[in-house]
C-alpha cells in the first residue's frame, strides 16, 4: 500500500511543505535579522489566503484566461504584504527595539489578536477558496496518475524562485548584505553607518510578503476559515525551530521533511496526522537543542 | 497590605457568589485563569516564557472525566486531588528533558508537547470524545449528593480557598533559597552555576510547581463547566495565561489575581460594547501594557506602594 | 605540604593555536599568585580549564589533592574554588544583600523551598562579608544600580561569601578608574587575607602586582615561562620586553 500512495504523497507533501516553506523563509528571515519570533506571521498568511481567494472571486468570472487569475495571487501577495507589513513594522516594531525578546514576541502575539478579529469583520465565517485558479490550469499526467499542474508546478516553482531569490539578494546585492551584517552583530553593523532602521522596515515587509504569499498559494487548494493563521503560526514555528532560528536553507529542509511526513501520515495513520510537525521539531530538538543547523554559539564570559 | 486585599477580593467573591447566584460559575472560571496565570508566572520568574502550560490544565481536567465517568462514586475532592497529582507527574517526566532548554526554545517545545495533545485529544474520537469532549455529572462533595445552586457554590468556596493557599505557597516559594535562585536563573545562569548550584534542578523543582498550580486550575475548571474539551490545551489559551501572567506582572503571587481581573473586565466590556471585537482589544490592551508597563500592573504598584 | 591546585601536563589547542601548552603548575595554600601575561596567552584559558569551564585535550588537574579534570564548574566550586569576572556577573535583579544571601546559602545542604532565604543564612556572616568588601550602606541597592568599583566588590563577595579556600580572580582592578585601583585591591586582598583564602589574579598593572603579590606567574603562548617572586619575575629582561612592554 506504501508504494501506492507514496507518488501522491510525495506531491501532495511537497507542495505542503512549500507553503509551510514560503511562510517559514518570512519568519525566519524577520527573526534573523531583527530578533523578533513575529507570531502575527499567521495573520500574514490568512491574510494573504482571504484577500486572495476574494480578489479571485472578483476576477474569475470577468475573464476566460488562466493566466489572469494566476498572477492575481501574487499581486495581491505583494499589495496586502507591503501593506500589513509595512504598517506593522512601524507602528509597532520599530518602538520595540530595546525590548526583552519575550516581550517582543508578546507584541507580535498582541497583534495576532487584533489581526484576527479585523480578518473575521472583514470576511466573516465563512470558508473562502479561489479553486477557480486550480480549475483554469489544468491537469498532468505522470506514471498513471493526474496531478493539478498547480500543485505539481505552480507551488514548487514559487517556493523555489522565492528561495533562490531570497538567497541571491542576501549574498549578492548591497542591501542583502547589509541585512546580513545585522543578522550577525547589529551592534558592528550600525556603527559602520549601516541603516538599521531602513534595513528593519524592509526586511519585515519582505517577511511579510513571504508570508501573505503563502497564503495566497495556499487559497486554490485550501478552504480558509477563522482560525487559519492561529494554526499556520504554529506550523511554522515547528519548522523554523527545527531548522534553527534564522536558518534560510535550514528552513526548506525542515519544511520539506515535516510536509513530507506528514503527508505520508495522511495516508497511512490520519490520526497522527496533526500531531506530526511537533513530534518532529520535539525529536530533533532532543537531540540538537538549537535545532538542526544551528552553528555553534561561542561562549562569551 | 497584601492579605488584606486577598481577603477582601475573597471575601467579595463569596458574597458575590452567594446573594447573586449567577455570578458564581463566571467567579469560578475567571479565578482558574487567574490560577493558570499563577503556575505560569512561577515560569516566568525564571525568565522563561511557557506557551504550552495549558496541557497540564488540560490532563488533569481530562483526569477528572475519565474518573468521573469510570468511577461515579468519587467524590469532587478525590477527583481534583488526583488531577492534579496526574499533572505532577506528567510535568516531573516532561520536565527532566523541558528544563535544559531556555527562551525561545523552551517556549516551543512547551507548545510543541500541548499541540501533540491537543492533537491526539481532538482525534482519538472513541477515548477522548474527540473535539466535542467529554461531558462530567456532578460528583458528590465530601460525601453529598447536591443540586446545582448549593454544589456551585460549595465549589467557589472550595476553588477561593485553594487560589488563596497557592497564592500563599508560591509568594513563599519566590522568597525561599530556591525562588532567589529561580530568578537569579533569569539574570545570570552561569553566575549561579559558579556559585555551586545546579539550575537544572532549581528549573525541575519550579517547574514541577508550576505544573502544579495549573493542574488545580483545569481539575476546577472541568468540575464547574462540567465538561472537558481539547481546547483546555490549546496553545492560544496558554498564551491567555501567559498574557495575564504579563498583565499583572511576575513580582509578586498577587499579580495574576490582579492580571486575571482586568483581563475577565477587559473581556465583559468588549462583549458587552463592541461583541466580536475582544481578542481585538484583548490585543490592544497587551500591547499598550507592555509598552507602559513593562514590569505589569503589580511592578508599578508595588514601587510606589513598597507591597 | 600538598599544593591546593595542581595540574599536570594540561594541553589544549583551538584551531592552530596551542592555548595551553603542557602546564605544569602549582599553587600553595596562602599565596597571593599573580598572573601576567599577554592578551591570548592562555592565562584566561587556564583558569577556565581549572574551573571546569573547558574541557582539557590532555593532563590533570586537582584540587586540594581531588582529581577535577573536567568535571563540571557547580562541583569544582563546591570543593572550595571561588571565582570572579572580568565583568562582573552579578544578579541584576537583586539587591547587594540578596546576591550575597544566594552565595551564603551554598553552606546548606540544599537550597529551601519554604523557607525564606534570609532565614536561611547566617546573618552576621552575611553582615560581615558586606563589611569586609565596604558594601554595607549599599546593602538594600539593586545590584545593577551600582558603579563600575563596587559591582567588581560585589562580584569578589558573591566568591567569599561561599567560605573558599581559594577564589581566582580575573582582572580585579580592569575598568576602574586608576586612581581607584589601588583602593579597590586594598580593599580586596584585606578581605581575603581575614578569610584566609589564597588569591589567585589575573593582572596587566604592574604597580598593582608589585605590591599586592607574593609570586608572579608569566605566560607566554600557552606556557609559563617565568615564575617567582615579583622582584625576580617583573625584573626579568624578557619579561619586560616580551609580556610587560616598553
Amino acid at each position: 500500500m506504501f508504494l501506492n500512495i507514496l507518488p501522491l504523497a510525495l506531491v501532495d507533501g511537497i507542495a505542503y511543505a512549500c507553503l509551510l516553506f514560503l511562510v517559514s523563509m518570512g519568519l525566519t528571515l524577520i527573526f534573523g535579522v531583527m530578533g523578533i519570533l513575529n507570531v502575527a506571521h499567521g495573520a500574514f498568511y490568512a491574510f494573504g489566503g482571504y484577500a486572495a481567494a476574494s480578489f479571485i472571486m472578483m476576477v474569475a468570472p470577468a475573464t476566460e484566461s488562466s493566466w489572469i487569475p494566476l498572477v492575481s495571487l501574487f499581486l495581491v501577495a505583494i499589495v496586502v504584504g507591503t501593506i500589513l507589513g509595512g504598517l506593522m513594522e512601524i507602528i509597532l516594531i520599530r518602538r520595540a527595539q530595546g525590548y526583552d525578546p519575550i516581550l517582543k514576541l508578546l507584541l507580535t502575539f498582541g497583534a495576532l489578536l487584533m489581526l484576527e478579529d479585523i480578518q473575521r469583520m472583514i470576511w466573516g465565517a465563512q470558508p473562502y477558496s479561489a479553486s477557480e485558479v486550480v480549475n483554469r490550469l489544468g491537469n498532468i499526467e505522470l506514471g498513471g496518475i493526474t496531478y493539478t499542474t498547480y500543485q505539481l508546478v505552480v507551488v514548487p516553482l514559487t517556493a523555489l524562485v522565492a528561495y533562490i531569490g531570497l538567497e541571491y539578494f542576501l549574498r549578492h546585492t548591497n542591501l542583502g548584505k547589509q541585512m546580513v551584517a545585522i543578522t550577525h552583530h547589529r551592534e558592528v553593523a550600525t556603527s559602520l553607518g549601516i541603516n538599521a532602521g531602513k534595513i528593519g522596515l524592509i526586511t519585515f515587509i519582505i517577511g511579510a510578503i513571504l508570508g501573505v504569499l503563502g497564503g495566497a498559494l495556499a487559497s486554490p487548494t485550501t478552504s480558509l476559515v477563522p482560525g487559519a493563521g492561529a494554526d499556520m503560526i504554529v506550523l511554522s514555528f515547528a519548522v523554523v525551530a527545527t531548522a534553527g532560528l534564522g536558518q534560510i536553507t535550514g528552513a526548506l529542509v525542515a519544511a520539506l521533511m515535516i510536509g513530507i511526513i506528514r503527508s505520508i501520515a495522511v495516508y497511512m495513520a490520519p490520526e497522527f496526522e496533526v500531531a506530526v510537525p511537533y513530534i518532529i521539531m520535539g525529536l530533533v530538538l532532543l537531540v540538537r537543542p538549537h535545532g538542526l543547523f544551528t552553528v555553534a554559539q561561542a561562549r562569551t564570559i | 497590605m497584601i492579605y488584606l486585599i486577598s481577603f477582601i477580593g475573597a471575601a467579595l467573591a463569596l458574597l458575590s457568589g452567594y446573594f447573586i447566584p449567577w455570578t458564581t460559575t463566571p467567579i469560578i472560571i475567571g479565578t482558574t485563569y487567574a490560577i493558570a496565570a499563577l503556575g505560569v508566572s512561577v515560569m516566568l520568574r525564571a525568565g522563561q516564557v511557557s506557551f504550552g502550560h495549558a496541557m497540564y490544565a488540560c490532563i488533569s481536567a481530562y483526569t477528572v472525566a475519565f474518573l468521573a465517568r469510570a468511577y461515579p462514586g468519587m467524590d469532587a475532592l478525590t477527583l481534583i486531588a488526583a488531577g492534579v497529582l496526574v499533572s505532577v507527574l506528567a510535568s516531573a517526566v516532561i520536565g527532566v528533558f523541558m528544563v535544559r532548554y531556555r527562551g525561545i526554545f523552551f517556549g516551543m517545545l512547551n507548545l510543541a508537547l500541548s499541540m501533540v495533545l491537543f492533537a491526539l485529544l481532538g482525534k482519538l474520537y472513541h477515548i477522548t470524545g474527540g473535539t466535542d469532549g467529554l461531558r462530567i455529572e456532578r460528583p458528590t462533595f465530601l460525601g453529598m449528593e447536591l443540586s446545582r445552586g448549593p454544589y456551585e457554590f460549595l465549589l467557589l468556596i472550595l476553588t477561593i480557598a485553594i487560589a488563596l493557599v497557592l497564592a500563599w505557597w508560591v509568594q513563599r516559594y519566590f522568597r525561599s533559597g530556591n525562588g532567589a535562585a529561580l530568578a537569579a536563573i533569569k539574570t545570570n545562569e552561569t553566575r549561579l552555576e559558579y556559585l555551586g548550584f545546579s539550575a537544572y534542578a532549581v528549573m525541575w523543582r519550579g517547574y514541577l510547581l508550576s505544573a502544579t498550580v495549573v493542574g488545580f486550575s483545569g481539575s476546577l475548571l472541568a468540575l464547574i463547566q462540567g465538561l472537558v474539551t481539547p481546547e483546555l490545551g490549546l496553545w492560544l489559551r496558554s498564551g491567555e495565561y501567559v498574557f495575564i501572567a504579563i498583565l499583572g506582572g511576575a513580582g509578586h503571587a498577587i499579580g495574576a489575581f490582579l492580571g486575571a481581573l482586568v483581563f475577565e473586565a477587559v473581556k465583559l466590556t468588549s462583549s458587552a460594547y463592541f461583541p466580536g471585537l475582544w481578542q481585538f482589544i484583548l490585543g490592544f490592551t497587551l500591547i499598550i501594557v507592555i509598552f507602559l508597563f513593562p514590569t505589569g500592573f503589580v511592578g508599578q504598584l508595588s514601587k510606589r506602594m513598597k507591597l | 605540604m600538598q599544593p591546593l591546585v595542581k595540574t599536570s601536563g594540561l594541553y589544549l589547542a583551538f584551531g592552530g593555536v596551542v592555548a595551553a601548552d603542557n602546564i605544569d603548575f602549582e599553587l600553595y595554600s596562602g599565596e597571593r599568585l599573580a598572573v601576567i601575561g599577554q592578551n591570548g596567552a592562555g592565562k584566561t584559558t587556564f583558569i577556565n580549564i581549572c574551573t571546569g569551564y573547558l574541557k582539557p585535550a590532555a593532563g590533570k588537574v586537582y584540587f586540594d589533592g581531588q582529581d577535577i579534570t573536567a568535571q563540571a564548574p557547580r562541583k569544582i566550586v563546591r570543593l572550595g574554588m571561588g571565582r570572579s569576572f572580568q565583568l562582573p556577573q552579578l544578579f541584576t535583579e537583586h539587591t547587594v544583600r540578596e546576591c550575597i544571601q544566594i552565595s551564603a546559602a551554598r553552606q546548606n545542604p540544599r537550597l529551601s523551598v519554604f523557607k525564606p532565604l534570609a532565614d536561611t543564612v547566617d546573618t552576621n556572616e552575611v553582615d560581615s562579608t558586606l563589611e569586609l568588601v565596604g558594601l554595607m550602606q549599599d546593602a538594600n541597592v539593586l545590584s545593577s544600580d551600582l558603579p563600575e568599583g563596587k559591582r567588581k566588590l560585589l562580584d569578589v563577595a558573591m566568591a567569599l561569601a561561599l567560605r573558599p579556600k581559594l577564589i581566582i580572580m580575573d582582572e580585579p582592578t580592569s575598568g576602574v578608574a586608576s586612581e581607584d585601583k589601588h583602593g579597590l585591591m586594598q580593599t580586596v586582598m584585606n578581605a581575603l587575607e581575614e578569610r584566609k583564602v589564597t588569591s589567585w589574579f589575573v593582572e596587566h598593572d604592574v604597580d598593582i602586582v608589585a605590591q599586592y603579590a607574593s609570586r608572579v606567574a608569566a605566560w607566554i603562548n600557552g606556557a609559563i615561562v617565568a615564575d617567582g617572586s615579583p622582584d625576580e619575575v617583573l625584573n626579568d629582561p624578557r619579561i619586560k620586553s616580551e609580556v610587560l612592554g616598553n
